[in-house]
């Protein structure tokens, strides 16, 4: 047994489960899937006295329509994810993000929230939430449901804007609306290895062809998921045929502060694939919302 | 350390050991349960060598404790061949295929692959190299086993005679057993 020793606990109820954490306080941290937890407790990056377990709680699974966006309720499988049709209408990115979290083996117990609570800076589903906006739903046995905009959400290496008492339960992603592409690349050592450097982007135009609406996320170049914000700004009000990928890659480049350097790449090595990250999902987002442009204006 | 009870369905029978909450499905198969089948790797979640079944979902056993696996079922490989011990149409194309050498990886492999196989009978070659991605194996250069994974898709009779590609040779083999080949 490499873990350290902790008391377990598995809440039959949402309510049981928060009430524990009020409980515990710090003491206490949730177990998800546990794909990335235990790792950390056997190598003993981290220990607790208390582990709370969620998995079998079914109230936290589920995936919901409402106006305007789509709720993933944060103990949906991963694999649950990926091969679920409202997600891949509504938010074709996530569905492509899926595939690059590990292996399928990960995927069916390893779930959506606990990814994002997690907030690996080099994980897929804390950098769609970023790009997309998402907003991050947490309940508290004292102060019921709170609403975290992904930007406020990731506030450091694996550190998130969670109180030691509160639970996600859920993520909300914003539905874009037609004439959008979505695209997510990175380049990994060995398949299903945490990414070098990758990207993932959504692309909006308006009725003249113009990025009426850029997102860009990148994923392991800095202690948290981080967006290109210079380049998003650079690529609205431009004609979406005439932007330079290569161009914007570069320019989502500029800024980085703290890119991490170890034996799988140096920072500049890692900077070199960002922008080449960004460029590819860049143009594949960008074609894909321009082939739907084509598309319905070619309807008779 | 409190140990709690652990009341499960291993291999279809039901198995009640105590365990303490930091101990591993891994472990507790193999110190509790006597099934050394399962191997362990890393005991990190990054080599696949003691992937099983839970509830016929394919997960690795490192990264789960036994506590989590309380009311479930779990296959381990000790659970795969017949009870005479027939191999399955995996295990088979896996000795035919030459897809072992020193064999630590393949429990784990024999598990991902039935679970692959069964969720998607006719993977294409990339659907198996992905379904494979998550097993280490230091020994065959995978080339093995990945014939072996498209041998099962072959559904022939005993006694039928059926050839494939294996490494850009063709390879002509009679079926033993359903899925399984004998050269």
């Amino acid at each position: 047994m490499k873990p350290a020793p902790f008391e377990y606990h598995r809440p039959g109820s949402l309510d049981e489960a928060t009430a524990l954490l009020a409980e515990l306080g710090d003491e206490a941290k949730v177990l998800a899937g546990g794909q990335s937890l235990v790792p950390m407790l056997s190598l003993r990056l981290a220990y607790f006295d208390h582990v709370v377990d969620i998995s079998r709680l079914t109230e936290l699974r589920g995936v919901t329509a409402a106006d305007g966006y789509l709720r993933v309720g944060a103990g949906t499988t991963e694999t649950a994810v990926g091969a679920d049709l409202d997600v891949a209408r509504a938010v074709p990115l996530l569905t492509r993000a899926t595939p690059l979290i590990g292996h399928f083996q990960i995927r069916n117990r390893g779930t959506l929230g606990g990814s994002v609570a997690h907030a690996d800076p080099a994980g897929e589903y804390p950098v769609v939430a970023l790009t997309l906006d998402a907003e991050i739903e947490a309940v508290s046995a004292a102060g019921g449901h709170r609403v975290i905009p992904a930007a406020d959400f990731f506030t450091g290496l694996w550190s998130t804007a969670l109180e030691p008492d509160e639970l996600l339960v859920g993520v909300r992603f914003p539905v874009w609306g037609a004439r959008s592409g979505f695209a997510v690349e990175e380049f990994a050592r060995r398949s299903g290895d945490f990414a070098v450097a990758g990207a993932g982007g959504g692309v909006a135009l308006d009725a003249d062809e113009r990025v009426a609406r850029a997102a860009i996320g990148l994923l392991g170049l800095g202690s948290t998921p981080l967006r290109a914000s210079g380049a998003e700004a650079a690529a609205v009000g431009q004609r979406a045929d005439e932007l330079d990928a290569a161009e914007l890659g570069r320019l989502a480049m500029s800024g980085l502060e703290d890119v991490p350097a170890d034996l799988q790449g140096s920072a500049d090595y890692r900077i070199r694939v960002g922008a080449a990250m960004v460029a590819r999902a860049w143009a594949a987002a960008s074609n894909e919302a321009i082939g739907q442009r084509a598309a319905v204006g070619a309807r008779p | 350390m409190t140990e709690l009870t652990v009341r499960l369905t291993v291999n279809g029978e039901t198995v009640e050991q105590t365990a303490e909450p930091r101990m591993t499905l891994a472990d507790f198969l193999r110190e509790r349960c006597g099934l050394t089948g399962t191997h362990l790797g890393c005991e990190h979640g990054a080599c696949g060598a003691c992937t099983l079944l839970v509830d016929g979902v394919a997960v690795r056993s490192c990264l789960m404790f036994a506590v989590q696996a309380d009311g479930l079922s779990v296959t381990t490989v000790e659970g795969i061949a017949a009870a005479d011990g027939t191999l399955s149409p995996v295990q088979a194309a896996l000795r035919d295929c030459h897809g072992l050498q020193c064999g630590f990886c393949t429990p784990g492999f024999v598990m991902s692959i039935t679970a692959l196989l069964r969720d998607n009978p006719t993977p294409t070659d990339e659907e198996i190299r992905e379904g494979l991605s998550g097993n280490f194996c230091r020994c065959t250069g995978y080339q093995g086993i990945l014939a072996a994974v498209r041998v099962p898709l072959l559904t022939a009779a005993p006694g039928d005679v059926r050839s494939y590609e294996n490494g850009g040779r063709e390879i002509s083999q009679t079926f033993r057993v359903t899925g399984g080949t004998s050269d």
